[in-house]
């Protein structure tokens, strides 16, 4: 960690993050709410001997992300929502072919061109792979600037160490607000893993190949079965999540990213007004943290609520977790609404108070 | 006894599964032995299309990325832009450079990115199993077009290569045809030309190359090389439409 503190925008800081990450190549396309993130890729790139170009289009744009991913190179790639749904083949393909990129997703409200306010409405397109086929991405959901630049510096090991997309998945919010960040060191490109499956031209070794086509049915049955036995080590390996006032909680809120913000502000008021509630927040949406939520209800909490910036997503998930136990319930604002602390307090205390006459 | 002919060392010594007659196994060769007299088989990648070539990757013993359909200059765009010193060519059919992939050729000319695509028109989608492709010619029955490609209905062929010798990136770029043993011999010279203006740094280069899909045409081998001949170069004259001899491509 370097000393200094420094106040910075979430764009910019994602993009520093990847920088002092190793990734020297990004490509991609305008979009609100994080044309700051190119803008500053453009600035900051050649100053470190990085390439940023401006794409004609998202599906360019992933796709250039998998041509540097194939020549082995850290490279990263960022939109929102409506570019994000354009980049869906290109994945599925990054997929196919084991590569490793880094995408960032500042959801909007949608569906459709929608608003540009913060919403987390791409939960099941980042979650249940939003393009074609039996893939998986990680998807890493922050909720603070400071997050925000750890998890992008991980994001890029994690690509290279599983071989796949890893999604940051962020808003408006979190791109948007200023807070204080402390940036991890720069890596020196010749300490980055070495890998032995780019295409850099066949040079004293055998000619390679990538690709996702396999026209042989049962090899492609064995390709999707490597690709699962990986994932199930993802998924045993990589759950992140944060728990907060937990003890002693009569009902548990699960949110994530700008959601969970909101909520921990809420849980402190209710709080304060003698409401016992908490938070759990999953950092990682793919692989989410089911056994650990799990664990929760087996502790003793019986009552739920997911609260989510869309019409009710993540609460699949949870419900995978939770079974037909406890009693869920969901507080969902779909459309960009966000509600502010001492509203989603009432509800809490609304919510505890009905539990405790019911 | 003296050798004359040998298979080049860019290809794997495997046979190639297209149809006899097919334009693009004569064409893999060329490409091939282009390589291999540029001495750049350890330096070259390769990016085959969804199409009938997506299988090239079989044959080319040099490193091979594969696009999805219509993508090829993006991904060669990234390859390019990490590894700026080795030979990134993409191969692409009709359908993939001139129809689903028309943009990304186009920005990629026009940002004069050192890469080749190689574009192979043979008037069709030959992979789908004949359908039209922008290139189809006028008149031409496809499987949908079964009355023939109209204009009014279909649009007009589309002379995609004169296009991109139009866009300031583009370094080189023309048009050759696989009809005869003479035309094969010259397009062998004109993908060594393309080859070098990228290894140049001049820019981009495209070779759009004529090629007889005997099955699709349904036509035997030799009717398919004279339909090459007959109908597809009046529409597609043959030709280098831009070569940029050294120095920079600005104004
Ligand atoms: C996104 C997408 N759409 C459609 C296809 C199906 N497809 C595969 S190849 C092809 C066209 C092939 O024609 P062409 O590019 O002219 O090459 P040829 O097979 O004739 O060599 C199509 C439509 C695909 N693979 N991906
Ligand atoms: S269908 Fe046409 S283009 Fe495809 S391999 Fe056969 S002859 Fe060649």
């Amino acid at each position: 960690m370097s000393e200094e503190l420094e106040l910075m925008r979430g764009t910019y800081a994602i993009g520093e993050a990847a920088i002092r990450a190793g990734c020297r190549y990004y490509f991609g396309y305008p979009i609100t709410p994080q044309n700051e993130l190119p803008e500053y890729m453009s600035r900051r790139l050649p100053e470190v001997g990085g390439t940023f170009l401006q794409s004609e289009s998202e599906l360019a744009a992933i796709n250039m992300v998998l041509g540097a991913s194939m020549a082995g190179a850290r490279v990263m790639t960022s939109s929102s929502s409506p570019g994000i749904s354009l980049m869906q083949e290109g994945l599925s393909f990054m997929a196919g072919q084991e590569l490793s990129a880094v995408v960032v997703n500042m959801m909007r409200g949608g569906p459709g061109l929608g608003n540009i306010a913060p919403s987390q409405s791409d939960y099941f397109q980042a979650t249940r792979g939003g393009g074609h086929g039996d893939y998986r991405q990680i998807v890493l959901a922050p909720s603070s600037v400071q997050e925000a630049v750890d998890l992008t510096y991980r994001a890029f090991d994690l690509a290279d160490k599983y071989r796949m997309v890893v999604l940051i998945l962020g808003d408006g919010m979190v791109a948007q607000m200023m807070e204080p960040v402390r940036f991890p060191p720069m890596r020196p490109l010749e300490d980055l893993p070495s890998k032995n499956w780019t295409l850099t031209g066949a040079k004293g070794r055998p000619s390679r190949i990538l690709r996702s086509l396999i026209l042989d049915v049962n090899d492609m049955e064995e390709h999707n079965w490597k690709l699962v036995r990986k994932y199930q080590q993802v998924e045993r390996e990589c759950p992140l999540w944060e728990e907060f006032m937990l003890e002693d909680a009569e009902m548990v809120v699960v949110a994530f990213g700008t959601a969970a913000r909101i909520a921990k502000g809420a849980v402190k008021r209710a709080r304060k007004e003698g409401v016992k509630v908490g938070l759990f927040r999953p950092i990682t949406l793919w692989p989410f943290p089911f056994q650990a939520l799990r664990g929760l209800y087996q502790r003793g909490v019986d009552t739920f609520v997911v609260f989510e910036l869309n019409a009710g997503q993540m609460i699949e998930d949870v419900k995978i977790a939770l079974g037909n136990g406890p009693q869920l319930l969901s507080y969902a604002r779909p459309g960009g609404v966000v509600p502010n602390p001492q509203e989603l307090a009432r509800v809490f205390s609304r919510l505890v108070l009905s539990r405790r006459t019911s | 006894m003296k050798k004359v002919f040998s298979r080049t060392k860019a290809l794997k010594p495997v046979p190639f599964h297209y149809c006899p007659g097919c334009g693009h196994s004569i064409l893999h060769r060329l490409v091939a032995e282009v390589i291999e007299e540029m001495d750049l088989i350890d330096r070259a990648i390769g990016v085959p299309p969804a199409g009938c070539a997506v299988l090239a990757y079989n044959y080319f013993d040099v490193d091979m990325g594969e696009a999805p359909h219509g993508r090829g200059a993006a991904v060669a765009t990234g390859i390019k832009r990490v590894l700026p010193d080795r030979l990134v060519f993409t191969y692409q059919g009709d359908g993939d450079i001139a129809a689903i992939g028309t943009a990304e050729t186009i920005h990629a000319a026009n940002r004069g990115e050192k890469i080749t695509a190689i574009f192979v028109n043979n008037a069709v989608y030959g992979m789908t199993g004949g359908q039209m492709a922008p290139t189809s010619i006028l008149g031409q029955v496809t499987t949908t077009t079964p009355r023939g490609r109209d204009s009014s209905r279909e649009g007009f062929p589309i002379n995609f290569t004169e296009v991109l010798a139009r866009i300031k990136g583009t370094a080189y770029a023309a048009r050759t045809s696989l009809h005869d043993p003479a035309h094969v011999l010259k397009t062998k010279r004109i993908l060594r030309k393309a080859f070098e203006a990228q290894m140049g740094g001049l820019g981009f280069s495209v070779v759009e190359v004529l090629s007889p899909c005997p099955t699709n045409w349904k036509m035997s081998p030799p009717r398919a090389f004279e339909w090459v001949k007959e109908e597809m170069v009046k529409h597609y004259p043959l030709g280098v439409f831009k070569e940029i001899e050294g120095g920079s491509l600005a104004d």
